[in-house]
């Protein structure tokens, strides 16, 4: 062991604060998939029946589907068969209000500070929360005040009762049911998630977010969320995930589709905190995620902020698809692997209409033995006149047992196209920590100033009150029970 | 202030200090000087606690207080100071944001509160404009795009903001040209005070036109072969280290 490892391991050492279990009462299916099992879940859910073929649909072609093996990502498989598809905190009916949540919901939600009770803010800022627990959503705040607005927010679910056909009209529509083998199981399977519509010409007059949370055993997560966003409105999204720690590796496969109307614009952040496993690789989350945003007319824009702290396995590009002239994708990601968390993210940027422009900025940290790959790719399709990308992917390393790996692609049909792309790769030296410590400061202060300042471009991207918790979470991951 | 006695010093198992006495009072301004690899920056070092750097034998007393037994920062906290012969650079962190950083980790160290932002705004620009740099640098990332010039100056602004009891100048002349130079010596000058002991640690006696030290003391071979006053520095500008190196060995 060099030098400089001895004196990082300490300060990597983490401690995952999300990690107890919820005791409550769940009704859930037991293992295994088959058409019975998701007649039983569109059953449950009450649904359409063009809702349940469409599931079937995409289950029959999943059954003809192979895991994706191309990411810089090993696993052993994963036993489809040995995972429960559905679960629910039992006793729910359709709540009207929170105090019908169970206590030990709130008890839950309370203890990672998701402020599910309308009287309580988040940093001091009212933000509108869906919080999905295992399967299913069991509450959502602020939903008359976002309808006041014109502004609907709510689990999918219960969308599919209300509001059928604005679902009809786009699920799918951005992310095809079998668009790849973990977005057709989760078109087969998924339960729940968020749905959010925003009519022309409004601004959402607050931040959405959902909070999603794993607590049963050997039960997989598929939500689902749908955002669509009419001509010229505006929505600010925010995503956050965690999960007790359990020894086995648990699945969660998600989809995320945005659409962006003519001058709409769409930012979607994520702080994504599952249970990474301990700190011999034992147990932890495996993160498939399919995200896609398509900025369907002239001057969209469309904006992925995520950082990524947790998961043992993260596999996930959340893409934008520039089909309007004028339109706007951007990607900021922070992706951070510890002890034996794997990483492998990045995004697509698809210039379909005329001077579409796309910005990249992606920084990875490995440390112990985590495994961090950027993986992107730039596409300038031949109507794309104009088209321009920005691309820089930076990777810091922390200790001298971790990888980082960058995979960009490029295919540029157009000649006025102009694609960048720049990348660095840097240690966190000995030298950067005994520099400031020299100044006075503890070395655990000194690590987490250098890493926030490594993601500052990202962070600066993230709604301010998120920025901060994110700062904190990057803290607590590299740093710890130190001190 | 300071008392070094026979210090020996490896890195990577290869021996560099070999028995270094040193005695530095309060006030007193030293220079170190001696031929590349002498072990001139190897004692700077180990005065600030790297960890490259083994302690085999030996003792350092500072102020009191056992030096060698004391992490970096607490060094640091405790009023040492060493600027950096190649400062390092830190993107994305503001060098206000380290500088802040610095002084309240001091000031919490030493009981004294904290200072809030529009304090130390004030007290920084102040110490800014004692090194004659622009308020646009404290803006910057840490020494990063800084030329070579800026970035001693940006160690001396340190020095000025933190106040130590004992500063170590690692080569601080390296690569300045002759303007650079009278920026950095006015800053420590003004800095000189009857408190304040300070170690030049220099190759050449170009620095030392500008800043007069009281002793001058030749490093040779990891060991100080020869002490005197500031005249003995430009013995050594005109006879060469060679000269005392012989002696030494006669």
């Amino acid at each position: 062991m060099s030098n400089s490892e001895k004196d990082l391991a300490p300060l990597l050492q983490r401690d995952y604060t999300e990690g107890f279990v919820t005791d409550i009462d769940s009704e859930t299916l037991p293992p295994g998939l088959d058409e019975d099992v998701i007649r039983t879940i569109s059953e449950k859910k009450n649904e359409p029946e063009w809702m349940l073929q469409w599931r079937l649909g995409a289950f029959k072609r999943w059954l003809k589907m192979a895991p994706p093996r191309w990411a810089h990502l090993h696993h052993p498989p994963v036993d489809f068969q040995d995972i429960s598809y559905y679960s629910a905190p039992k006793k729910r009916d359709l709540l009207d209000s929170l105090d019908e949540v169970d206590p030990k919901l709130l008890e839950t939600y309370e203890k990672l500070g998701i402020p599910i009770d309308e009287q309580k803010m988040l940093a001091g800022v009212k933000v509108a929360v869906d919080a999905v627990f295992d399967s299913v959503s069991v509450a959502t705040t602020f939903k008359q005040t976002l309808l006041d607005a014109g502004v609907i927010f709510c689990p999918i679910s219960e969308a599919l009762q209300a509001y059928p056909e604005l679902v009809k009209q786009y699920l799918g529509s951005v992310v095809p049911s079998a668009d790849n083998f973990y977005a057709a199981l989760n078109s087969a399977v998924f339960s729940d998630g968020s749905f959010v519509y925003i009519p022309k010409g409004v601004r959402c007059p607050m931040e959405l977010s959902t909070y999603f949370r794993i607590n049963e055993m050997n039960t997989g997560q598929f939500e689902r969320t749908l955002i669509v966003a009419e001509e010229d409105s505006y929505v600010s999204y925010l995503e956050g995930c965690t999960a007790p720690m359990r020894d086995e590796n648990q699945l969660h496969a998600a989809v995320v589709e945005l659409v962006a109307m003519k001058g709409a614009q769409i930012k979607y952040s994520t702080v994504q905190n599952w249970y990474p496993g301990d700190e011999n690789g034992k147990g932890g989350i495996y993160n498939f995620v399919t995200k896609r945003g398509a900025c369907r007319g002239q001057g969209a824009k469309i904006s992925w902020t995520q950082v990524e702290t947790g998961s043992a396995i993260t596999w996930k590009y959340p893409s934008v698809v520039l089909e309007g002239d004028d339109t706007i994708g951007e990607f900021y990601s922070v992706a951070l692997t510890n002890n034996y968390q794997q990483a492998d993210t990045g995004t697509k940027m698809i210039h379909v209409g005329k001077n579409s422009r796309s910005t990249i900025i992606s920084k990875g940290i490995s440390a112990g033995k985590g495994q961090n790959a950027y993986r992107g790719l730039v596409k300038v399709l031949k109507g794309a006149e104009n088209a321009r990308n920005y691309s820089q992917c930076d990777s810091l390393l922390m200790g001298d047992q971790c990888g980082a790996h960058t995979f960009p692609y490029m295919e540029v049909k157009n000649p006025s196209a102009v694609v960048e792309h720049e990348a660095t790769t840097s240690r966190i030296g000995e030298d950067q920590l005994f520099y400031c410590r020299q100044r006075g400061m503890s070395e655990e202060d000194a690590v987490s100033m250098i890493v926030n300042g490594f993601c500052k471009e990202v962070f600066k991207e993230l709604p301010m009150e998120f920025a901060v918790e994110a700062q904190k979470l990057l803290g607590i991951s590299l740093e710890g029970s130190v001190g | 202030m300071l008392s070094i006695k026979n210090l020996h010093a490896d890195i990577e198992g290869k021996p560099i200090l070999k028995g270094v006495n040193l005695e530095i009072r309060t006030g007193e301004v030293h220079a170190i000087m001696g031929p590349n690899g002498s072990g001139k920056s190897t004692l700077a070092n180990v005065l600030a606690g790297r960890d490259d750097y083994e302690v085999t034998s030996g003792s350092v007393e500072y102020r009191g207080m056992d030096l060698l037994d004391m992490e970096p920062e607490i060094r640091a906290r405790e009023g040492v100071f060493l600027a950096f012969q190649y400062p390092v650079e830190i993107p994305g962190v503001t060098n206000m944001y380290l500088l802040k950083a610095a002084i309240n980790s001091v000031r919490k160290h030493r009981g004294v509160e904290e200072l809030d932002a529009r304090e130390f705004l004030k007290l920084i620009k102040e110490k800014a404009a004692m090194v004659e740099m622009k308020q646009e640098f404290l803006y910057r990332s840490v020494n990063q795009g800084f030329s070579g010039g800026e970035k001693k100056r940006n160690e001396i602004l340190q020095m000025a903001l933190l106040e130590p009891h004992l500063s170590v100048l690692d080569e601080t002349d390296s690569g300045l040209d002759i303007d650079a130079l009278k920026i950095v010596a006015q800053g420590v000058n003004l800095l000189r005070s009857e408190q304040r002991s300070m170690v030049l640690v220099t190759h050449y006696q170009r620095l030392l036109d500008y800043i007069v030290p009281d002793y001058v003391h030749v490093l040779a071979g990891g060991r100080i072969i020869r002490s005197g006053g500031k005249e003995l520095a430009l013995e050594l500008e005109q006879k060469g280290y060679g000269w005392v190196e012989d002696q030494a060995a006669a």
